[in-house]
């Protein structure tokens, strides 16, 4: 624990204010038979330090992507075509492999959605917490089985004595995705990436497991990239959101501002259609007709123009840009009367 | 929930459906896995009955039980009267025109190899509904209905994005002008905006045709936007049901409470501390003894919550199984009637 802490606070070389990590210009590609397939085009956004930001949008929109994009994660036929990602100073896209592999589950880590499919079914789950500490750290077996049942325990995994020999599946699906949580931990990244960790997961689980990442970062001061289509849950925990459509970023504020005002028609829209507890019952809700577009072969102009109500004949030639309508707010809509 | 309504179109009683769980070489009997364990609600006609709970719960379980999908361990479901765990046959075949079902997953439950117009006639068919001219007509008019039109119907499911492939299922199941309709968690697997289309869909159907719901799903809000009561199960019992009003503003068991305090609002100016209910659903293969909820419970009391299973009582339209609840209604003096008495429930605890 000290010393891992010590590592992260020595390699913090840059400035407070600078963000932790910063993406600009991301784009991702995948060349198949039927085509080039944009799914990230021309994504940028901050993460500030000890901040959770929330990347939001439909399947499809290009949100796993960009997160897996961030870590090199593409593999063939995807390639990373454009853009930088600046994370404490270097741009992880021009890295070395082995300078990478210095970061990817070290200083950044990652949670997936399905932690039934992202733990390997054979291996205990101490063991798996360990290899990570193993690999990075080069601790003896002894010391890393007694730090993955230290992480147990933080990650709240009730007897971590005994769970530390269990295999997966004889875990719940809250307790796998608590571990998937201690091995991301397991190094004290500086970021955690985590790709709708709660989706698989009941309400009353995904509460403990928001509970806990919340706790976690008010301990740690780690930075949570949070991927994920739930507005509640974004209202729940992020700082600062991102939206996403059809591969492109729309909308960019901080989380208040941006529930209290949305100004891209598409976030307008998607907030309308929400169904919320506690409010009268309506017949009906407010549908967003048509259909998410398909990323291979999106709308001329601007993407979200065929399903737009306050569409005029400019959005169908025009792409419009992520403009700043007021103080850290970002919309990508040329027809917001100015906020 | 026993107590029958007037105009109950379909009434539950005492469902149950037990899977016995065999293991090793000679497939011994090992347990029972008691996934829906003596569940009663009634839907009237044209009306919405929001089954909500977790998964595990038998909510699912519980839906396919009466419609005879799978085959209940025991109980009873009338249908207009009569018993339909009863029927055989020719009987059995009729009854079940008026008995429909949209499942969860719309890629799962679509023929790949049949063409769109085929999947939503075979009902038609299998009815020996119309001549094949006048079931070509009517799967055209209700593909039109359902928002996909009918020159759909010779194309095959996998042209169909998932919101899409769900109208189809919609189509299904209305093409036989159903009364009773058991949605499946049917719009669960979609996106927010094609949910709401859907959602909308299945409310406008519900007007023009009268049909009934059975609505399971896990999404509360969606619960609460859809129907006219809502009923609570854990761990293959129904805990709590109430008109959906007065259920979201007056919960009463503490599990239906954290359920609904669970839920993240969508608004970040009322992001609060919750209350974090500990630990996982428990097994249903060993569910504890005394209420099922106690080893979860905040405010469960020693001896009597973990040793007696609590009645069912009821204050007007609202029923909730809980000794805490019963306990501080008889405190406050407030009446109440009891539904189920312990002698009925006196089940094997083993």
């Amino acid at each position: 624990m000290t010393a891992a802490g010590a590592n992260a606070i020595v390699s913090t070389v840059s400035s407070d204010d600078e963000p932790l990590l910063s993406v600009r210009g991301l784009s991702t590609s995948f060349f198949t038979a039927a085509g080039a397939v944009r799914a990230v085009d021309e994504v940028s956004f901050d993460i500030p330090r000890a901040k959770t930001v929330a990347l939001v949008g439909e399947s499809g929109c290009g949100k796993s992507v960009t997160a897996l994009s961030i870590l090199r994660l593409i593999t063939p036929p995807g390639r990373i075509v454009a853009g930088e990602v600046r994370f404490a100073g270097q741009d992880l896209l021009a890295i070395r492999d082995r300078e990478l592999r210095a970061v990817r589950g070290n200083r950044i880590a990652m949670v997936f959605q399905e932690p039934s499919t992202s733990l390997n079914p054979v291996l205990t789950v101490g063991y798996q917490i360990a290899e990570s500490l193993r690999v990075h750290r080069g601790v003896s077996r002894k010391e890393a089985r007694a730090r993955a049942i230290e992480l147990l325990r933080r990650v709240r995994v009730p007897s971590p004595e005994e769970r530390v020999d269990a295999y997966p599946h004889q875990l719940s699906g809250g307790m796998r995705q608590r571990v998937m949580i201690a091995i991301a931990l397991s190094c004290d990244p500086e970021l955690l990436i985590a790709d709708e960790p709660t989706t698989a997961l009941d309400v009353t689980v995904q509460a403990q497991i928001l509970e806990l990442l919340r706790e976690l970062q008010a301990s740690s001061g780690m930075s949570i990239l949070l991927i994920t289509h739930d507005f509640g849950v974004v209202a729940e925990v992020a700082d600062e959101v991102v939206v996403m459509y059809a591969s492109r970023v729309v909308e960019r504020a901080a989380v208040r501002e941006l529930f209290a005002r949305p100004l891209h028609p598409y976030t307008r829209a998607l907030f309308e259609s929400l169904p919320r507890v506690g409010s009268a019952r309506e017949r009906r809700l407010r549908a967003i007709p048509g259909v998410v577009p398909s990323p291979l072969d999106h709308p001329t102009g601007c993407r979200f123009h065929p399903r737009c109500t306050r569409v005029v004949d400019a959005c169908r030639a025009f792409e419009p840009r992520l403009r700043e309508w007021r103080p850290d707010h970002r919309a990508a809509c040329d027809r917001i009367e100015s906020a | 929930m026993s107590e029958r309504q007037p105009g109950a179109l379909v009434e539950v009683s005492r469902l149950e459906k037990h899977f016995p769980l065999r293991k090793g070489l000679l497939r011994r009997s090992r347990g029972i896995v008691r996934a829906v364990d003596g569940v009663s609600f009634q839907v009237g006609a044209g009306e919405t009955l929001g089954l909500v709970g977790e998964s595990g719960c038998g909510k699912t379980t519980t839906g396919r039980a009466l419609l005879r999908l799978l085959e209940p361990t025991s109980g009873r479901v009338l249908v207009d009267g009569r018993d339909i765990l009863r029927l055989g046959g020719r009987e059995l075949r009729a009854l079940r025109r008026d008995l429909q079902v949209v499942f969860q997953d719309p890629y799962a439950s679509l023929n790949p190899r049949m063409t769109v117009g085929a999947i939503v006639e075979e009902g038609l068919t299998i009815h020996r509904i119309g001549s094949r001219a006048e079931r070509r007509e009517k799967v055209a008019r209700v593909l039109d209905r359902v928002g996909l039109g009918a020159s759909c119907a010779a194309r095959y499911p996998h042209e169909f994005s998932g919101g899409q492939r769900q109208r189809i299922g919609i189509a299904r199941a209305i093409v036989l002008r159903p009364r009773f309709i058991v949605c499946d968690e049917a719009v669960s697997a979609l996106d927010v905006s094609i949910q709401a289309q859907i959602v909308n869909l299945l409310a406008e159907l519900q007007e023009e045709l009268g049909v009934a719901y059975l609505f399971i799903a896990h999404d509360l809000a969606l619960v609460e936007h859809l129907s006219d009561r809502v009923a609570v199960m854990y761990l293959g019992e129904i805990v709590e049901s109430a008109p959906t009003r007065e259920l979201f503003d007056r919960p009463l068991h503490p599990y239906t409470k954290a359920l609904l305090d669970a839920i993240p609002v969508p608004d970040p100016e009322r992001r609060r501390t919750r209350i974090v209910l500990a630990g996982d659903v428990p097994s249903a293969i060993d569910p504890p003894a005394g209420c099922r909820f106690h080893p979860r419970c905040a405010v469960a009391v020693r001896g009597l919550c973990d040793t007696r299973a609590p009645r069912t009582i009821a204050v007007g339209a609202h029923e909730v199984n809980c000794h805490v609840v019963e306990d501080e209604l008889s405190r406050a003096g407030t009446t109440f009637a009891v539904r189920e008495g312990d002698e009925s429930r006196a089940r094997d605890q083993r």
